[in-house]
C-alpha cells in the first residue's frame, strides 16, 4: 500500500521528465520505427492501390532474385569495393599528415595549414560534385595540365576504373583534414619527458616517432578503425550520386543509388527494400560488432 | 638534439614544402571555381581561366541573382534552415536534459534513441512514410524526418552531465523543478556548447538536398542545394520542366560556378568559427 503510494508520487514528480522527451519520442516513432516495420515490404509484391497491408506477400523472393540478378550482385560488390579502398585510405592518410603536422615547429604555419585542410569537409557533395566536375571534365583544368605535360586525357568520371579512383581519391581529400583532429588531439598529450628519456638513449627522431609517437596513438587508431567497419557497406551516397552518369554504372553504382534509381524512379519499391534491407541488417551487425570491440579495446562508449 | 642533424634540416625543409602543397591543394579547386565565375563568358568557354578572372566581369552574378527560381530556392533553404535548426536544438536540448538524469525510464529512453543509429527503415520505407503523411511539397517535409539527431542529443546529454550536481540540488532546496532548473541552470551553462551545435546544424540544413529531390514533387519548391543539384547534374532533369532556353543560361560554364559559389558561400563564412572550435579542440589535447 505504501509502496504503491510511494511510486505513484514518484511517478507525479517525473511526469514532466516524461513529457519533456515526448515529442522526440514520437519524431522516432514516426520517421525512424515505422519506416523499420516497413522493411516487411521486402517480403510482399507492393502495390500502390493495395496499400502497405493489403499486398500479398511473397517471401524470399525479391531477396532470391537480389542474389541472382547480375546487375544487383554486381552493385553489392561495388558497394563493399569501394567502402573498403575509402575506409583503408580514409585510416591511412590522415595518421600519416598528423605525424608529419607533428614535426612543424612554427605556429602560424601549423594553423594555416590546419584551416586550410579541415575546409573541404564543411562542403556538401552537391558543391564539390559541381566543383570537381568542372575540374576533371575532358577540359578541366586538370586534363589541361596534364596535356601541358604530354600526357593523354584522363577520363576520370567517365571511365569505370578512373571513376572508382577519382571517388576514393576525392573522398580521401574531403576528409583527411577533419579526420586528422583526432589524431593531432591525441598527440599533444603525449608526456614530453617521454621524448627527453628517448632522445637521452640516443633515439633518432625516426626512432622517436617509431617507438614513442605511434604506441601513444595505438588506442585512438584501434577505436577509429574498428569503428569505421560498420562503414563496409557505406561507399557514399552523396558524393557517388553527384559525380556518377549511366557510363559508369557498370563500376561506379552503389547500393544506396540503386535503391534510389530501381524504387523511386522505376517505382520497383518492393525489391528496392529488400535490397536496401540487405545493407541495414549486414550494417546493423557490423556497427554492433564494432562498439564491441571499440569498447573492448579503447573502453570506447557511445552512451 | 635532433632538430639540428643535416638529416632532418632536410626533412623538414621537405616537410613544409609537402604540407603547404597539400593545403593550397585543398582550396586550388574552390579558386578556380571562383576564377571561372568571375570571368567572361568566352574566356571561360576557351578554358583560358586559371586561378585569376579573364577579362573581369560580374555577369555570371547577375543573371543568377535575378533569376526568380534561383532566388526562390535562396529563401525556401533560409526557411528551413531556421526552422529546422530551432526545431532539432528544442527536441535535443529537452530529451538531452532528460537523458542526463536518473529516473526509471532512462534505460529505455537511451535504447530507444540508441537503436535508431544502430539500424534503419531504409529509403523506401522512410519515403512512403512521409508520403503517406502527406507532408510532400511542404516545409514539414524538409525539417521533421531528420528532427530528432540522436548524436547531437548524446553530446548535448554529456554537456548537461558534466555541470555539478550541487548546483541543481540547491536550485532544488530554493523550490525549483525540472522546468527551471533546465531553463535557469542548465541552459545558460552550456550556451557555448549549443551555439557550436546549432551551427553544425544550420550547415547540416544548409548542405542537405536528397530530401528537397524526393520529397519536393514541384520544383519550385526545391530548396537551393536540391535546385543547385538538378543544374549540376544537368542530365538528371527529367523531373524539373524548367523550359529548355533557361537550363541552357543556368548551365553555362560561369553561371554555374557562380552558382556553385552562392551556395557554398554561407559555410565559408561561418567556416572561420569552425576552424577556431576545432583548432581549440586539438591544443586542448581532448576528443
Amino acid at each position: 500500500m505504501r509502496e504503491g503510494r510511494k511510486s505513484s508520487v514518484r511517478l507525479a514528480r517525473q511526469l514532466p521528465l516524461h513529457l519533456l522527451i515526448l515529442p522526440s519520442v514520437v519524431c522516432l516513432l514516426v520517421f525512424n520505427y515505422a519506416p523499420m516495420t516497413g522493411l516487411l515490404m521486402a517480403f510482399k509484391d507492393y502495390k500502390a492501390r493495395l496499400g502497405f497491408w493489403d499486398s500479398p506477400w511473397v517471401g524470399m523472393k525479391h531477396l532470391h532474385y537480389m542474389f541472382t540478378y547480375p546487375d544487383s550482385t554486381q552493385v553489392i560488390w561495388n558497394t563493399f569495393l569501394i567502402a573498403s579502398l575509402k575506409i583503408a585510405a580514409n585510416a591511412v592518410v590522415p595518421i600519416l599528415f598528423a605525424l608529419l603536422l607533428n614535426e612543424v615547429r612554427a605556429l602560424f604555419f601549423k594553423r594555416s595549414v590546419q584551416t586550410l585542410v579541415y575546409l573541404p569537409h564543411f562542403l556538401s557533395w552537391v558543391i564539390l560534385g559541381g566543383i570537381l566536375t568542372d575540374i576533371l571534365g575532358n577540359k578541366g583544368i586538370v586534363n589541361q595540365l596534364l596535356s601541358g605535360i604530354g600526357l593523354d586525357p584522363v577520363f576520370f568520371l567517365g571511365d569505370g576504373d578512373w571513376f572508382r579512383f577519382t571517388v576514393v581519391v576525392s573522398d580521401v581529400w574531403k576528409e583527411f583534414g577533419f579526420s586528422t583532429i583526432i589524431y593531432l588531439a591525441a598527440l599533444t598529450g603525449i608526456n614530453l619527458s617521454l621524448y627527453e628519456a628517448a632522445e637521452i638513449d640516443g633515439a633518432t627522431r625516426l626512432k622517436q616517432t617509431l617507438h614513442v609517437t605511434l604506441p601513444a596513438l595505438v588506442p585512438v587508431i584501434l577505436v577509429v578503425g574498428t569503428l569505421s567497419l560498420g562503414n563496409i557497406l557505406n561507399a557514399g551516397f552523396d558524393q557517388i550520386f553527384n559525380l556518377y552518369n549511366p557510363l559508369v554504372y557498370r563500376e561506379g553504382d552503389i547500393i544506396d543509388t540503386f535503391v534510389y534509381r530501381v524504387g523511386l524512379m522505376n517505382g520497383s519499391f518492393s525489391f528496392a527494400t529488400a535490397v536496401g534491407l540487405f545493407k541495414s541488417a549486414v550494417s546493423f551487425v557490423l556497427i554492433v560488432a564494432a562498439y564491441r570491440l571499440a569498447y573492448r579495446f579503447g573502453n570506447y562508449r557511445i552512451f | 638534439m635532433y632538430r639540428n642533424t643535416l638529416g632532418y634540416r632536410w626533412f623538414s625543409g621537405f616537410n613544409t614544402a609537402l604540407l603547404a602543397a597539400i593545403a593550397v591543394l585543398c582550396i586550388l579547386p574552390l579558386i578556380h571555381v571562383a576564377a571561372v565565375s568571375f570571368s567572361s563568358s568566352s574566356a571561360a568557354m576557351a578554358n583560358q581561366v586559371y586561378f585569376w578572372p579573364v577579362g573581369f566581369s560580374a555577369e555570371a552574378y547577375a543573371r543568377t541573382l535575378a533569376n526568380p527560381l534561383f532566388l526562390r530556392s535562396l529563401l525556401l533553404s533560409a526557411e528551413r534552415t531556421v526552422a529546422g535548426t530551432a526545431l532539432s536544438m528544442i527536441l535535443a536540448v529537452s530529451a538531452a536534459f532528460v537523458l542526463s538524469r536518473s529516473f526509471a525510464g532512462r534505460s529505455f529512453y537511451s535504447w530507444f534513441f540508441v537503436f535508431t543509429m544502430l539500424f534503419n527503415g531504409g529509403l523506401i520505407p522512410t519515403y512512403l512514410v512521409v508520403t503517406k503523411l502527406e507532408l510532400t511539397n511542404t516545409l514539414w517535409a524538409l525539417i521533421l524526418p531528420s528532427a530528432v539527431n540522436v548524436y547531437n542529443t548524446i553530446l548535448m546529454m554529456q554537456f548537461f552531465k558534466a555541470i555539478p550536481k550541487e548546483l541543481e540540488e540547491a536550485a532544488y532546496i530554493d523550490g525549483a523543478g525540472y522546468m527551471r532548473s533546465l531553463t535557469r541552470i542548465y541552459l545558460p551553462l552550456s550556451l557555448p556548447s549549443l551555439a557550436t551545435l546549432s551551427l553544425f546544424a544550420m550547415v547540416w540544413h544548409w548542405n542537405s538536398w536528397f530530401d528537397g529531390l524526393i520529397y519536393m514533387t514541384d520544383y519550385r519548391q526545391y530548396p537551393l542545394a536540391t535546385f543547385l543539384q538538378t543544374i549540376i547534374q544537368s542530365g538528371d532533369m527529367r523531373n524539373t520542366n524548367i523550359d529548355p532556353s533557361q537550363l541552357q543560361i543556368l548551365s553555362e560554364r560561369t553561371v554555374r560556378s557562380s552558382q556553385i559559389l552562392i551556395g557554398a558561400l554561407p559555410i565559408l563564412l561561418v567556416y572561420p568559427f569552425f576552424a577556431a572550435v576545432f583548432r581549440a579542440r586539438v591544443d586542448d589535447g581532448r576528443r
